[in-house]
């Protein structure tokens, strides 16, 4: 039922975008403005409503002069209530939109960067089925962070966001579409396992003599040990001799990852495998080239290649 | 109910709202309710507290049911009914202090400020006074912030911080809310039974005993309207007669028609008149026949007819807004010459009451001989002196009811006075009646008519003097002269320690102001709306045109505060305002800026446009590039530079 109805709003918005009020991407900043805003009073505020008329009808019946200026009182209040609703929104901004890195299925993690010239509350934002709430300070800057659920690889347009606040008292309900003209770029998703990458024949070979540089643990002085490698302060600490023990790194191949090696499979296929082994090769922290049609990488490490790499694979064609 | 699993639960500042609401509803119906439920619930509202803030669980089902059946029990107890207004109160109030055992969600929370709201206008069904509707509208403020308190994701604010937006919003509130308080229209007759049976409240009552006046000088309903042809009177003079009281059994004065107590055909009282009024007046519904009229009215009006002491009586009891014209003399002799018999009638006493004051009725008239007035005044003199007090609550009297006032209590009010100084000169020999109707009322300028309520009742004694007739005597003037000068709202008590001159000019200020809300807020009725209509010209005040104003001066009202939604504080650069100078007179020129083209783009392609002016728009180019990129703020004195040739700038457009 949900889901219909759902459909028929989407229908209704390709096919009347004038009267559904649907609006095309648009450049950022996107700032909210009068005639974008919508109100509508919220169920509390129809029950309120009802609950005043009530109260209307008992102090009239009564006769009851100051019951009727109670009752007033309260309906202007929530009738200001709504203008108070409208400023919440009015003159937001979306200033850009941050997109985080994510395999496709995975969400992606969005920040909206939202500015304001004045202090706001109990803002929200709803972007397909998460919603954030938000206040902007008076420094006029908030960063609203929202999981992007992602589907396939490649460029993703952004979808609509909803903006809403039921500030201050909870009666009317203001909202307005922001619908960025921005995309995001969702990598692949590695395959769930496969061979390893074939390495190079004379790779594998070369001897490694560099000692490793990383700080392993502190041992016993054996006679023989270098003088730079013996733990000064940690000896006079404990009385004894203490040598720096450090990491002989096996020996590790480079990966050279093509492409073309992968002739005669899928071009999706090959795509998830080349992501599962810069995955590998990412965690290992081995260095790896990645070959790809008209892009070759650099072998490189660290995640900024890794960053760099599932990019080109994700923006294959 | 199914509780939807995904609503957040009740944060703890919102919660403690939530408490001080309820706690503010609890405390406004506290003064109509027995003391115990109010204990009871206050304790139960502070152990809630108490319990979430501490462990923060859910009460048991085991719990709330017994406490609701407890509650049940305890009204119906009570009050013997769950319907009504005191059952109904202490009933709903009760479910607003238990509603809090299961708020848990901000759901729970919206319907329990709805119901508080409700609950506080009830109290005002109680009482409203000034004092009281202050109080109550300040309940508002917790649940206003309780409100503000569910929306998420705010700055945090101290408790008494959470409450001040309430309070801004309702301050914005109030010229709408006055707005639509004068144009609602009002009910010309409620929908459903009103509060306090209407049956008991009928006005002024055919018999007088002390004590039967306390419920009407306490109602402020109206009681009529009299418009004068001329001037009105003035304030002292302002007596409407309605009753006149002859017989008297020791404990209560009644109105009989002495044709039958007498046995033979009374005459009309004569009537010398110097100075007539002419008035019409709006009474109020009394289920009752008596036409109440400023002094002495010379003719009855039409379906009614004069009784022999010139009381005007109505055909048929008056049980709608009945509209009358009279005539009535300001200055007269009534009755020059008294009967026998209507003098015997005047001087009747029960026997064997009162002892004491026969005793000093005698001594009084052995002392002035044959002076009835000099006896009249002796007695004001007694009450003005004797340390006589006025309150609406004086202690109950014996069976010699005259004597037990007079050298007792010594306290009470008009009908105290009027009876116990009627006796005194009947017992003295000087022929009294006791008259009661209204005195005083309150003079609406605006609509140009007396409004006098119920609770300007009053009774006074008229003594036959030789020579002038029958002589309106106030004793209660001489007392609290205030109840005569300013009426009903004057009547006030008046605790001893209240004598001092400073706190008796406060108590009369505070007087004034409470007679300010009486008369302008609680007093505004339909004929008040007329009123306040009327000097705009609007005759007509039915519903529709209500209707109409009030949806006119909604949407004014609604418009001001769009205005005010819509209204940014733009401070425009100065140096973006140069610049769009630059841009509007390049346009002119037809060189318009498009959209998304930066400034350096443009002015390029403004001076290709205009070869004539090549160098001095690339030097306005640059300048502009460098106010605007080469420093965090523009450079003063190159801004105004820049400024000055903009605005020496003229476009030359080329002919091609």
């Amino acid at each position: 039922m949900r889901d219909a109805l759902r459909r028929l709003q989407e229908l209704a918005e390709r096919r009347l975008p004038a009267l559904t009020r649907f609006r095309r991407p648009e450049p950022m900043p996107i700032e909210l403005n009068r005639r974008r805003i919508y109100i509508v009073p919220t169920g509390f505020g129809l029950g309120f409503t009802l609950l005043l008329l009530v109260m209307l009808a008992g102090s009239l019946n009564y006769s009851n002069n100051a019951a009727l200026l109670l009752t007033c009182l309260l309906g202007a209040a929530g009738a200001a209530s709504m203008l108070i609703a409208f400023r919440a929104l009015d003159g937001l901004t979306l200033a850009s939109v941050r997109a985080g890195q994510a395999v496709a299925g995975q969400p992606l993690a969005l920040t909206l960067e939202l500015e304001s010239r004045r202090p706001r509350s109990a803002i929200r934002i709803d972007l397909d089925r998460s919603c954030q709430a938000f206040a902007i300070d008076a420094a006029g800057k908030a960063d609203v962070t929202l999981p992007l659920a992602t589907r396939e690889r490649g460029w993703q347009p952004l979808p609509r966001v909803r903006v809403w606040t039921t500030w201050p008292l909870g009666l009317f309900r203001a909202w307005s579409w922001m619908h960025p003209e921005q995309s995001v770029l969702v990598w692949p998703r590695p395959e769930d396992d496969g061979p390893p990458p074939r390495l190079p024949a004379d790779e594998g070979l070369r001897p490694r003599l560099h000692r490793g540089e990383d700080l392993a643990a502190l041992r016993d002085y054996r006679s023989g040990d270098p003088r730079k490698h013996i733990a000064w302060k940690a000896s006079a600490r404990l009385g004894q001799l203490l040598s720096k023990d450090f990491e002989q790194p096996e020996s590790r191949p480079e990966w050279r990852l093509d492409w073309r090696e992968l002739e005669g499979m899928e071009n999706e296929a090959r795509i998830a495998r080349l992501a599962r082994w810069l995955g590998e090769a990412h965690a290992q922290g081995r260095r790896h080239s990645l070959w790809l049609p008209g892009q070759p990488i650099e072998a490189g490490s660290g995640p900024g290649h890794y960053a760099r790499c599932m990019s080109a694979l994700a923006s294959l064609p | 109910m199914k509780r939807r699993t995904d609503e957040p639960t009740l944060d703890r500042r919102a919660f403690d709202l939530l408490c001080l609401t309820m706690a503010c509803v609890l405390g406004v119906h506290a003064p109509h309710q027995p003391w115990w439920l109010v204990a009871a619930l206050a304790l139960v509202l502070g152990l809630r507290w108490w319990q979430r803030r501490r462990h923060g669980t859910r009460p048991p089902l085991l719990l709330k049911l017994p406490l609701l059946a407890l509650l049940a029990v305890a009204v119906v107890f009570t009050y013997g009914t769950i319907f009504g207004q005191q059952p109904g109160s202490a009933l709903a109030v009760g479910l607003l202090v238990l509603k809090l055992l299961e708020s848990e969600t901000p759901r729970d929370a919206r319907v329990g400020i709805s119901f508080a709201c409700f609950g506080l206008m009830a109290a005002l069904l109680f009482d409203q006074g000034l004092v009281a509707t202050f109080v109550v509208a300040l309940g508002l403020l917790p649940a206003l912030a309780t409100l503000r308190a569910l929306e998420p994701a705010q700055a945090p604010a101290s408790l008494p911080r959470a409450l001040l937006p309430g309070l801004a919003l309702l301050a914005a509130a109030v010229p709408l809310a006055l707005l639509a308080f004068a144009l609602v229209p009002r009910l010309s007759s409620p929908l459903w039974g009103t509060a306090n049976s209407p049956q008991a409240r009928t006005g002024l009552s055919d018999r007088m005993s002390p004590g039967n006046f306390t419920e009407l000088l306490t109602d402020d309903r109206p009681a009529m309207r009299v418009s004068f042809d001329g001037p009105p009177p003035a304030p002292e003079l302002r007596y409407f007669r309605a009753y006149v009281m002859w017989l008297y059994d020791g404990r209560t004065w009644e109105h009989a028609d002495l044709r039958r107590a007498d046995g033979q055909r009374r005459l009309l009282e004569t009537l010398e008149s110097r100075g007539t009024s002419r008035y019409q007046v709006d009474l109020e519904p009394t289920n009752r026949g008596i036409l109440p009229a400023l002094d002495v009215p010379l003719e009855a009006p039409a379906d009614a007819r004069l009784s022999p002491d010139r009381e005007v009586i109505s055909d048929k009891p008056v049980r709608e807004l009945l509209r009358y014209t009279l005539d009535s003399a300001i200055r007269y002799h009534l009755q020059p010459e008294l009967p026998e018999a209507a003098r015997r009638f005047a001087l009747r006493l029960p026997q064997g009451f009162n002892p004491r004051t026969h005793a000093l009725a005698t001594q009084w008239r052995e002392r002035h001989g044959s002076d009835d007035q000099a006896i009249v005044d002796a007695a004001l003199a007694l009450f003005h002196d004797g340390g006589f007090r006025y309150t609406l609550a004086p202690a109950p009297l014996g069976r010699d009811a005259v004597d037990d006032f007079l050298f007792g209590t010594r306290e009470g009010f008009c009908e105290h006075y009027a009876s116990s100084f009627t006796v005194l000169m009947r017992a003295a020999g000087v022929p009294s009646r006791v008259v009661t109707g209204y005195q005083g009322g309150y003079w609406n300028s605006l609509g140009n008519y007396l409004l006098v309520r119920q609770s300007d009742a009053h009774a006074w004694s008229e003594v036959w003097l030789e020579g002038r007739g029958w002589v309106r005597i106030d004793p209660t003037a001489a007392v609290r002269p205030e109840r005569v000068s300013l009426g009903a709202a004057a009547a006030g008590d008046q605790p001893g320690w209240a004598e001092t001159s400073w706190l008796a000019s406060l108590r009369n200020r505070w007087d004034v102001v409470n007679h300010w809300w009486t008369q302008g807020v609680i007093g505004f009725d339909a004929l008040r709306q007329r009123g306040l209509l009327t000097p705009f010209g609007i005759r007509d005040t039915g519903t529709a045109m209500l209707g109409m104003l009030l949806a006119i001066g909604t949407s004014l009202f609604v418009a001001i505060g769009t205005g005010w939604a819509l209204w940014r504080r733009e401070r425009p650069e100065p140096l973006r305002k140069a610049l769009r100078r630059l841009e509007a007179r390049l346009a002119r020129a037809g060189i318009t800026r498009r959209r998304g083209e930066g400034p350096q783009h443009y002015l390029r392609r403004a001076a290709r446009a205009l070869p004539a002016q090549r160098g001095e728009l690339e030097r306005l180019m640059n300048r502009y590039l460098e106010l605007r990129y080469a420093h965090d703020e523009p450079v003063p004195e190159l801004l105004r530079e820049f400024q000055r040739a903009v605005r020496e700038f003229r476009p030359r457009r080329v002919v091609k």
